[in-house]
């Protein structure tokens, strides 16, 4: 299982390597969010101050949704599932090779978007150990319920507006959560960022249980 | 095969007719006969359809996620379709719910929408999340693979849920919301008969509406299964006059 | 023992009823050639017999497993040649076989060998699937079935866009499992060539079966 796991996820790491999507579009993407809505807010420090570990997860949700629609295509072109099937993996290592294939991703960008808040947002990490953990456990959350979700819609004609549909809702939970923890690692508001790091881990373990257990069902059925 | 062309029956008459006759009485009592709020004056009438929609939105939510365990462990096709009915129902009432809250919420407390309202928000999460649902449900291909998806997103909602609601609420300590006035007992006796009565007659509203959406539901997946039986004989034929082609 | 067995089976695309009442046997060992006309269910069959589609009425049992319950078992058991390749383009074809043949619990020693006997030349391993010609692909995605020594295989079109020297591989590769004790299911066009590996011949059309002839060996 643990071997099967490392399996689909080198697989899905060595084909994002050798595309280059995640460096050469969703990175540029992002940074060009941050830097939008710095446009948007009109350099105003006050304000920008405030908004930063929000304008910082939502940008992380839009790069969670494009990096899980790309997860989910490498698998529907050519029949790739169809192979999968056949190779007789169980699915519920799928699941989790393909998520953490997409949390590696995920966390690559939230990463250099630290780097991109502190440059253009003037941003100080108070807290690294709190930033680092908040970052790590929220990821856990949006990629399984986004692998999930993924392969849920995959197959079907306009999965693309789908997908959002489904996926933002869910996330929002990992939005409220993982911007107050941010809140407080940033030192720009005085809450208790380790409780909401709580509530974000339940988020992830009951999406990542779940997950696990309805993949095989989606693999088969759909 | 027996021709069917309306879900009506004589219990759905006899239930149409008191929900007709409830919502007489309802408006009846809560307009005339309950007593005006000091603060809040005829505002407060609202609570009398607001509350029961609230309450049967998350009836409807619990009953499709019920459903959708249901079919998932058992293959119920009862269950999915009661699923499927109930959420779309539920929405209905969601959006009602909401509604009413902004209109209330506009002369009593002089805003349409309270970010800190903790069910206020929750709710509005949960609306969409239904909304979700009902989009998986229109997606085409086989049946059992939509009731699949179906499924697994209501699941996957009832077991949010309670994350969502403990974000919201720690989200912001403080809320506009009334205090829950059922249990206070600070109600007075004529708003709290008649919000029992009103919460009687969504109830029995909710039945009449799922009852009635459930069985067009069941029809239509009839339909569709003797359209299967016609596909077959069609798709046979197709190989006869041509006999053994090479 | 039967390899296949069906009775009145029913599979649907859709809501489009591809197969719409299969009666049918297979027994071990043997070639069978299925034909029929574009769009008769000859894919469908295959697909259904490897486990990947859902029995939508009658019922069936592959390999001694039934296919309402046990399709798993059966996908492990079988070697399937689809028409789309079910390749990774951006992987190279040693890659991709590495990983096939790690998922399906083979020893990956055996892919190189396998492209070996594909005739994919030594130059092509490490260049990704992406680049190939639809000829190579089609080899690689027979390899992938040749690394798995299936005691059923199911091919589809195999010998449609491979070269001269490509068909001729098939028609070894068919000969060789055949003799290994494999049963074969394979449709074509090409019935002139086919016609001397095979024991058997069935015809589909409109979703069943509607002719079966054994010939003698």
């Amino acid at each position: 299982m643990l071997a099967d796991i490392r399996l689909v996820a080198a697989k899905d790491l060595r084909i994002e390597w050798r595309s280059r999507v995640t460096l050469s579009q969703v990175l540029p993407f992002a940074l060009l969010v941050l830097v939008l809505f710095g446009f948007a807010l009109d350099a105003n420090r006050a304000v920008l101050d405030a908004a930063t570990s929000g304008l910082y997860w939502i940008t992380v949700l839009f790069v969670g949704l494009m990096s899980v629609q790309r997860a989910t295509a490498i698998e529907t072109t050519d029949g790739a599932r169809r192979a999968l099937l056949l190779a007789g993996i169980e699915p519920a290592a799928v699941f989790l090779g393909k998520a953490l294939a997409v949390m590696v991703q995920l966390l690559f960008v939230e990463l250099v978007l630290v780097g991109g808040v502190i440059v253009l947002f003037d941003a100080s990490v108070e807290s690294l150990p709190l930033l680092v953990s908040t970052c790590v456990v929220a990821t856990v959350g949006i990629a399984a319920s986004g692998t999930l979700l993924g392969a849920l819609v995959a197959g079907v004609r306009a999965r693309e507006t789908v997908l959002p549909i489904l996926l933002l809702p869910v996330l929002a939970p990992v939005l409220i959560g993982a911007t107050r923890a941010f809140d407080d690692a940033l030192g720009t508001v005085a809450v208790d960022g380790w409780a909401w790091l709580g509530l974000l881990a339940g988020f992830g373990a009951i999406n990542t249980v779940l997950g696990a257990l309805a993949y095989g069902v989606l693999l088969e059925e759909t | 095969m027996q021709e069917i062309n309306h879900t009506g029956s004589r219990t759905t008459r006899l239930l149409g007719a008191a929900v007709i006759l409830g919502l007489v009485v309802l408006f009846f009592l809560g307009w005339f006969v309950a007593p005006e709020d000091d603060e809040q004056q005829d505002a407060v009438r609202m609570i009398f359809v607001h509350v029961p929609s609230a309450i049967f939105t998350y009836v409807a939510f619990m009953t499709t996620a019920i459903g959708s365990a249901m079919w998932l462990l058992r293959r119920s096709v009862w269950w999915d379709t009661l699923a499927a009915a109930a959420a779309e129902v539920g929405v209905l009432f969601c959006g009602l719910t909401l509604f009413t809250g902004a209109i209330w919420g506009r002369p009593t407390w002089n805003t349409y929408w309270d970010w800190g309202d903790v069910r206020l928000v929750t709710t509005l999460i949960l609306f969409l999340m239904m909304i979700g649902y009902l989009s998986v449900r229109s997606l085409g291909g086989p049946e059992t693979a939509t009731a699949t998806r179906a499924a697994i997103v209501g699941v996957l909602a009832a077991g949010i849920m309670p994350i969502v609601n403990r974000s919201v609420e720690w989200w912001e300590n403080n809320t506009l919301h009334q205090k829950s006035s059922l249990t206070d007992g600070n109600l007075e006796d004529m708003t709290l008969f008649t919000l029992v009565v009103g919460l009687v007659v969504w109830g029995l509203f909710f039945w009449w509406a799922v009852l009635h959406r459930f069985r067009i539901a069941w029809l239509e997946r009839e339909l569709r299964s003797t359209d299967l039986d016609r596909a077959l004989e069609e798709r046979r034929a197709e190989g006869e006059p041509e006999g053994e082609k090479v | 023992m039967s390899i296949i067995r069906l009775h009145a089976a029913v599979a649907l695309i859709g809501r489009f009823p591809a197969l719409a009442g299969v009666d049918l046997e297979v027994g071990e060992g043997e070639v069978v050639l299925v034909q029929g006309p574009n769009g008769a269910g000859k894919s469908t069959l295959l697909r259904l017999c490897a486990g990947l589609m859902r029995l939508e009425a009658g019922e069936g049992t592959v390999l001694g497993r039934d296919l309402a319950t046990e399709r798993p078992a059966i996908r492990r058991s079988v070697g399937l040649l689809g028409h789309d390749t079910a390749l990774y383009a951006d992987l190279t074809v040693r890659e991709n076989l590495d990983f096939w043949a790690k998922a399906s619990r083979v020893d990956p020693a055996a892919v190189e060998p396998a492209m070996a006997r594909l005739g994919v030349a030594e130059r092509l391993h490490d260049v990704s699937v992406g680049l190939l010609s639809a000829g190579q692909r089609r080899r690689v995605a027979l390899a992938a079935v040749v690394v798995r020594r299936p005691r059923l295989w199911l091919l589809d079109e195999p010998h449609a866009g491979l070269d001269p020297s490509g068909r001729d591989l098939v028609d070894q590769l068919v000969g060789d499992a055949a003799a290994a004790g494999a049963t074969v299911l394979l449709s074509s066009h090409e019935v002139d060539r086919t016609l001397d590996l095979a024991t058997r011949r069935i015809t589909v059309a409109g979703g069943i079966i509607t002719g079966d002839v054994s010939d003698a060996r």
